[in-house]
């Protein structure tokens, strides 16, 4: 994985002095809140609902088990002993004290990891096939690309105070594992004819209130391009975005009210002029970054295993990956126990999931969008021993994609914007269907929760959606159907009109009878829905 | 009644306007009344907390102070979801009244 430079060091070291400054002013009285918020949030310091929260980035999701040890420390010093792993693939810890943020940051620094742009109208963290460098069907490691981009993006003058925030997804394989359509700007790496490496651009998806899914404006931008391309679709809508409106201020907006193919031609010609230009880095950059991403050494082993431990069997089918090398897999550390909280781990876990990545992993870890960990390069023949491990540690739940893997942001338990509370919910579904054994005869179901419209749970990208609303002060929760954020992505329809907490639960299990009544052999959820539409599952919940 | 929340500056922490200063107790919290935008406006130029606010409250039966809407009530004790971290109350009422 890639390492810092001096040049990245001494960015990230002078950035936690210049914080400390900046926090000590606030705390002294001569900055005001309304001074100081802008620069809090451009070193991801929320005031939430009961306290700061920190949100530290991951790059594309990669870590190694020094990172993931000192998040540990991290949560054990200066949190409640937990942190939350989230759907961009960051870590955010709830009850941060301001007067201890800049020391955080300055041990954040000696792991080469920081908070910077994990907040405010700027390029966020870019986000990767979790399953980059591993998977068996990429046409190459998408992360030195997102590395690249990265570093581009990283106090990036022109690109620091956009109309709003900015999300990229690289991956590197026609299968979509990380939403890549719902972002502002998604980029999969792909190779023509001719066996050259390209990227294809699509731009203008997103969630939100506004969910949208990106279209496709450029099938092939030569590689060598790429940032170049990134920048020219940057700058119009940097020069066009609606800063008027902050609901309107994103770039969906953008390239719908003009029109893919406006846009795409305002692009094409800012590509040119750029192009002329030569904003470009060096192919050396690239090539120094890409010699960080060199896979590891696999050796061969064996490929079977000894099933005869049901419960060992059932995670080896639910939660490991097949692997480039056919000798190991990616294993998923799954963060969803039945009742329990999506995306948070206490420090003692993460310090066993990184001792299992150092001793079975090549010393790599990453984060999921989907609130889980992953070994990524782990031998079949090592599969047992790291069960056993993360069983002690309550770390083995088998349900990978199953209903109990559940999306679900923080919701009113800790964020100032919700409307309504995500994580009961989500606690409440997984536990009643584990414990009716429904989750194995159910299958692939995909179930996000957001606590209000900013949709940070996915909802929009869930087989199953939820949403809570404010209903006269009260928690309300919208349904809605049909959603994926794969290659086959789609948008969730709501069903009607919404639930309490108890009515919405029961609402999850009588659409998924529906589905079991009504499902032909081998269906997904998703597919029985797209199949039969929506109005057996209306007729079920309001008939 | 009217009753003033903000979040203390140091640490963050949930903190209620007790007629002198900030206390971590919703139970604490005085009514404000027509006082309250003076007050928060002195406050916040002393910058001893922030994001203050003032929000709609009623005393229960046993006194307990109760903030009406359900985010000020979440604000009030903690996470429903993380009861172990909440904040230490002799309510005995426990959570019931928050959601």
């Amino acid at each position: 994985m890639y390492k810092y430079d001096q040049y990245d060091q001494a960015m990230v070291d002078a950035r936690v002095e210049e914080f400390r400054d900046q926090a000590r002013r606030r705390m002294e009285g001569s900055l005001s809140e309304d001074q100081f918020k802008p620069l809090r949030l451009m070193n991801g310091l929320y005031l939430q609902l009961h306290a700061y929260m920190l949100r530290v980035a991951v790059p594309y999701g990669t870590l190694n088990s020094r990172q993931l040890e000192a998040l540990a420390d991290i949560a054990e010093k200066y949190d409640r002993g937990y942190g939350h792993f989230t759907t961009r693939q960051n870590i955010q810890y709830n009850w941060i004290k301001l007067e201890d943020a800049a020391d955080i940051l300055a041990d954040l620094a000696k792991v080469e990891m920081h908070a910077i742009q994990t907040s405010g109208n700027c390029i966020r963290n870019i986000s990767a096939d979790h399953f980059a460098g591993a998977a068996s069907d990429e046409v190459t490691d998408p992360r030195p690309y997102a590395e690249l981009l990265r570093q581009w993006s990283s106090f990036h003058p022109e690109f620091t105070y956009l109309p709003r925030k900015f999300k990229f997804c690289v991956i590197a394989s026609e299968k979509d594992r990380a939403a890549m359509r719902l972002h502002d700007i998604g980029i999969r790496i792909v190779q023509n004819a001719a066996g050259e490496t390209g990227a294809q651009f699509y731009v203008g998806g997103g969630m939100g209130r506004t969910p949208m899914i990106a279209p496709l404006i450029r099938d092939f931008v030569p590689i060598d391009q790429l940032i170049t391309y990134a920048e020219a679709a940057l700058r119009v809508y940097n020069r066009y975005g609606r800063r008027d409106n902050k609901f309107k201020a994103r770039i969906k907006i953008l390239v719908h009210e003009l029109g893919a193919a406006e846009y795409t031609r305002q692009v094409e010609e800012e590509f040119a002029h750029l192009l002329s230009v030569g904003v470009e880095p060096p192919h050396e950059e690239l090539a120094r970054i890409a010699a960080h991403f060199v896979a590891p050494a696999f050796v061969d082993g064996p490929k079977t295993l000894d099933r005869s431990d049901p419960d060992f069997a059932l995670w080896v089918d639910r939660n490991t990956h097949r692997h480039k090398h056919d000798a190991y897999v990616s294993a998923v550390i799954s963060l969803k126990p039945a009742g329990g909280i999506p995306g948070d781990a206490t420090a003692q876990q993460m310090r066993v999931i990184a001792k299992l990545a150092r001793n079975y992993s090549f010393d790599e870890l990453r984060v999921m969008h989907t609130q889980n960990l992953l070994l990524p390069h782990v031998r079949i023949a090592d599969l047992p021993a790291i069960w056993a491990a993360l069983d002690a540690a309550g770390l083995a739940a088998p349900n990978m994609d199953t209903i109990e893997d559940i999306i679900a942001c923080p919701g009113l338990d800790y964020c100032s914007l919700a409307n309504a509370r995500s994580i009961p919910l989500a606690q409440r579904i997984s536990e009643r269907f584990a414990k009716s054994g429904r989750t194995e005869v159910v299958g692939e179901l995909k179930l996000k929760i957001s606590g209000c419209i900013n949709a940070c749970g996915h909802h929009h990208a869930g087989h199953i959606g939820i949403l809570g609303v404010d209903r006269k002060g009260t928690e309300n929760y919208q349904l809605s159907l049909g959603g994926s954020e794969a290659e086959d992505v789609s948008l969730a329809k709501i069903t009607g009109p919404g639930f309490d907490e108890d009515g919405v639960i029961a609402a999850v299990e009588k659409v998924t009878d529906i589905y079991l009544a009504a499902r032909a052999d081998g269906e997904r959820f998703l597919d029985t829905y797209r199949r039969i539409g929506m109005e057996p599952f209306k007729e079920a919940l309001y008939g | 009644m009217k009753i003033l929340t903000g979040n203390d500056l140091r640490s963050g922490a949930v903190v209620w306007w007790n007629g002198i200063g900030w206390s971590l107790f919703v139970d604490d919290a005085v009514d404000a009344g027509e006082d309250a935008d003076e007050i928060l406006a002195r406050e916040t130029a002393a910058r001893r907390v922030n994001v203050a606010y003032a929000i709609d409250a009623s005393i229960d039966a046993a006194g307990h102070v109760r903030p009406a809407h359900i985010k000020d009530r979440v604000r009030a004790l903690g996470p429903t979801v993380r009861r172990d971290l909440a904040v230490p109350t002799a309510d005995k009422t426990g959570w019931d009244w928050v959601i």
